[in-house]
């Protein structure tokens, strides 16, 4: 009796997780699925070249493929140093319980919580309208700096620790300073993860929409300047879908672009990554 | 020692200005958030000042152009579908974790994880744009009108669940295989392993997990946006339409002006007041494990 | 005998330092080296977290020696050689006090330029350290961060140093090939090339063998006896035969209640042979630690 009701317990059990793991991947197939099956048929080189027309219902992304480009570059230009330089303070400079560091470490722990919205917000308020920059790539690309800092400095920082204190500890055997330590050994040791954070923070920039719309603006154009208002991908999807009748197809085909060139980033940064260890670790 | 003197004290120079300069940096990512705080103040200090923040509270509704701004409506969306998202998320999530980890076979485990980063990875407009064009119309075809509560419970679950599923996975492969080893060899089966061994001691790694995903689902904008309906209400079941704070943030800054910019900006400090307080659970969380650890 | 007939002429070319004064009489036949102390450690204690692991230790290391440290796990050997070119600095918790010159330079003074005191005193550490570079850029940071940047002798500078360690026939076709593609042996000896290059006076040499085979670790044992007369090398080791082997001093430390201390020193005969303290007596024969 015990045995048998443990049996019904076991398989039970068993149905629940193997139910579980396929009543998540079939939407997830499905999402993906409806991607490619209404977005790929228009996908074209001039789809990805060609200027929007008719709100968007027709034409292509070009303008907009620029702006998001221009938008994501101003971010990370922004945020790669003064995250690089963080993570290197926090890592090298600062013990664990320090005081400064741990400030410093629990704010961006905050920071990295806090909704993209309010970053929308407060880019609003600081960039567009204290500092005078108006509705500009310049603005929205500022902003998303702010909001992919915590995560950049957090990746490089780990990968800054993951380097073993050996390495230190012989390279000041040497005599060779601290500065030329961090410049010569542990940063090129540490590129890998650095990489790693950068595609981080460029992913979450691109795939970022809620922060954009009152910050970089919903002009569609081609931006001649870094002061022009641009439309990044995640606007126009969001555009197409909620304002403009009959902008679905258009939609589909933009959302296919995005999520691909996010998946590429990807790819393209573990490829790197590999193949950095596989140079440096393995016995050639 | 006056060999090379020369190059050292230049070496010096370098140094100092190096690490004031990383001192430099470090200061301003630290300041940030000082900086978000300070202006989202600002930007809310004409309404708190002459009209009091309770008002947001006993105003009669939400009719920007008569001066009139209760925001209870949209906290109570924002709480219901951000609940409503970890009750299931939370269990699925788990569940995929026990998956990858005790019941895929490796090959099954490896690609299901992948598939979970992946979902991780997909933009949450792309998640809102899908649920426009699909889900909506499913839920439409059982219950009208559609866009409601439940499409964005649903979609938020989507995108919350691989934040839990990958913290959980994490920490239950953290933990000790002796563990499991010694519950086999007592004769546990496996689901009596999971349930009183697994579960227990990895729960704090899974509380982290859950408590990051709820801030993460208060904060989402634009999926809701596009699959709630908008309708400022109380909704009075889970086909109702609805507006979340996030959601109202993004639909009315564009043209807000006066005191109707500074309420939007009180609510932008309402939602950062509730995800700091769970970023801080979830970090306290985690102290705690590591502290837990080291004893 | 004394040491001042075998050698009359090394002590004449020597200015009189008051190190040679205070030279204790080792009742020593074998003289390979200058009686003269190169490092001095006086009331020598290091702490961590304020708890002592070493105390009180007094001890004279002699130019062109080989002097090797023994001693059971944790006496603070490691420490010691670490407050020597003040690697100790870079443990927060660590405290040195007490005295510790090198010929007549206070190291322990805040005011020494650590990148000077460090560059000429060298250290090897128990696992091979070579950084994630070429095995070509392993030789040529430490280099260039000194300022010795020879552009016309880089390269022959460095297959100096790397025939000087035995290397050069086996890695002279990758240079441009990652250090970390070495085996152990050939890694560790990387790291003494590396050392090397600097010109050090003193080398500290944490445990060099314990990482490698036999067959490396012979190699490099030889390539350490051959630095003898050249370098005051402090060796610390485990394998007491490898002491005996090269050593021309030895110091014994012990951790009494917990508190690392020198129990004595001496000449590697008079050590081995004729032991004053009974823990040496006791350690040498293999009966204790
Ligand atoms: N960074 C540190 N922080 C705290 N205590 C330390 C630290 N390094 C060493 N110790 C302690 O100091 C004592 C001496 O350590 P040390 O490494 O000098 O010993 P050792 O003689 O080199 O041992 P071994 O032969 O095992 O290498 C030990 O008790 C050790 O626990
Ligand atoms: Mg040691």
């Amino acid at each position: 009796m015990r045995l048998l009701s443990k049996t019904i317990r076991e398989t039970g059990a068993t149905l629940l997780v193997w139910g579980t793991a396929t009543s998540i991947t079939i939407p997830f197939l499905w999402l993906i699925g409806d991607l490619l099956w209404h977005g790929w048929p228009q996908l074209s080189l001039n789809f990805v070249l060609a200027l929007p027309h008719n709100a968007g219902r027709e034409g292509g992304i070009g303008p907009i493929l620029v702006s998001t480009g221009l938008i994501v570059s101003v971010c990370m230009v922004v945020a790669l140093p003064i995250g690089l330089g963080t993570a290197l303070f926090l890592s090298e400079y600062t013990r664990n319980n320090h005081m400064y560091g741990r400030l410093i470490r629990g704010s961006l722990d905050v920071l990295a919580g806090v909704p993209s919205i309010v970053f929308g917000l407060f880019g609003n308020a600081f960039f567009c309208q204290t500092l005078g920059l108006g509705f500009s790539i310049l603005s929205g690309g500022l902003t998303l700096a702010c909001m992919v800092l915590p995560i950049l400095i957090r990746t490089v920082e780990e990968s800054f620790r993951a380097i073993s204190q050996d390495q230190r500890l012989s390279a000041a055997a040497l005599g060779i300073s601290k500065r030329a330590t961090i410049l010569l050994i542990l940063f090129p040791a540490a590129i890998p993860g650095l990489l790693v954070g950068c595609i981080l923070g460029l992913g979450r920039a691109m795939a970022e929409t809620a922060a954009l719309i009152f910050t970089s603006g919903y002009v569609d154009r081609m931006p001649e300047s870094l002061m022009d208002s641009g439309r990044a991908l995640s606007i126009h999807i969001y555009d197409l879908a909620m304002n403009v009748a009959g902008g679905n197809p258009n939609a589909y085909t933009t959302a296919l672009v995005l999520v691909g060139l996010l998946l590429t980033i990807n790819l393209f940064a573990s490829w790197i990554a590999d193949k950095w260890t596989t140079l440096n670790q393995l016995p050639t | 020692m006056t060999l090379f003197s020369n190059i050292i004290l230049s070496h010096s120079k370098i140094d100092f200005l190096f690490l004031w300069s990383l001192r430099a940096l470090a200061l301003s990512a630290g300041g940030l958030l000082l900086l978000v705080i300070v202006f989202l103040f600002h930007e809310s200090w004409p309404y708190l000042t002459q009209i009091g923040l309770a008002n947001v509270f006993t105003d009669h509704g939400w009719f920007p152009t008569e001066q009139s701004y209760q925001l209870t409506p949209m906290i109570s969306g924002t709480i219901l579908a951000a609940c409503g998202s970890i009750f299931l998320a939370a269990p699925l999530g788990i569940l995929s974790a026990l998956f990858c980890h005790f019941y895929a076979p490796p090959f099954l485990s490896y690609w299901y994880r992948r598939m979970i980063e992946l979902l991780a990875g997909i933009p949450s407009v792309v998640f809102g744009f899908w649920g426009l064009v699909v889900l909506v119309p499913v839920i439409a075809a059982w219950h009208p009108p559609g866009p409601s509560l439940l499409a964005g419970i649903l979609i938020l679950t989507l995108m919350i669940l691989p934040t839990i599923m990958l913290i959980a996975h994490a920490s239950i492969r953290q933990l000790p295989t002796i563990y499991i080893q010694s519950a086999t060899a007592l004769g546990l089966s496996q689901w009596a392993t999971i349930w009183h061994i697994v579960l227990p001691t990895s729960r704090i790694g899974l509380l982290t997990g859950i408590f990051l995903g709820l801030a993460r689902a208060l904060g989402e904008t634009m999926a809701i946006l596009m699959v709630c309906g908008n309708v400022v209400q109380h909704p009075s079941h889970i086909f109702d339409p609805i507006r979340t704070l996030t959601a109202n943030i993004a639909l009315e800054m564009a043209y807000a002006v006066d005191h109707h910019r500074s309420v939007l900006f009180i609510s932008g400090l309402l939602l950062m007041g509730l995800v700091i307080a769970f970023v801080s659970l979830a970090e306290i969380l985690r102290y705690k494990t590591t502290y837990a650890l080291t004893q | 005998m004394d040491y001042a007939e075998s050698t009359p002429d090394i002590r004449q070319a020597q200015d009189h330092s008051p190190a040679i004064q205070s030279w204790p009489p080792y009742q020593s036949t074998q003289l390979c080296c200058e009686p003269t102390a190169h490092i001095r450690a006086k009331n020598l204690s290091i702490a961590y977290h304020k708890h002592s692991v070493l105390q009180n230790v007094d001890l004279e290391i002699n130019k062109g020696c080989i002097t090797a440290l023994v001693g059971p796990s944790g006496c603070g050997k490691t420490s010691f050689l670490m407050s020597i070119n003040r690697l100790t600095d870079l443990i927060p918790t660590c405290r040195v006090s007490g005295q510790l010159h090198m010929n007549e330079v206070d190291i322990l003074a805040p005011t020494t330029n650590l990148l000077l005191l460090r560059r000429q005193i060298g250290m090897i550490f128990q696992k091979p350290t070579v950084f994630p570079f070429t095995i070509k850029k392993n030789l040529e940071i430490p280099l260039r961060e000194h300022g010795i940047h020879p552009k016309t002798s880089l390269a022959s500078t460095i297959e100096t140093a790397l025939q000087q360690v035995g290397l050069w026939d086996e890695v002279k076709d990758r240079l441009n090939h990652p250090a970390q593609a070495l085996s152990g042996g050939q890694q560790q000896r990387l790291c003494l090339a590396r050392a090397l290059v600097l010109a050090p006076q003193i080398l500290l040499l944490d445990e060099p063998c314990s990482a490698l085979d036999p067959i490396s670790s012979g190699v490099v044992e030889d390539l350490i006896v051959s630095l003898r007369g050249q370098y005051s090398v402090v060796i610390v080791t485990h394998n007491l035969a490898q002491a005996r082997r090269i050593s021309d001093h030895v110091a014994l430390f012990w951790s009494v209640d917990g508190v690392g201390q020198l129990i004595e020193t001496g000449s590697a005969q008079h050590m081995f042979e004729s032991p004053q303290h009974e823990l040496t007596a006791a350690y040498i024969s293999g009966a204790r630690g």
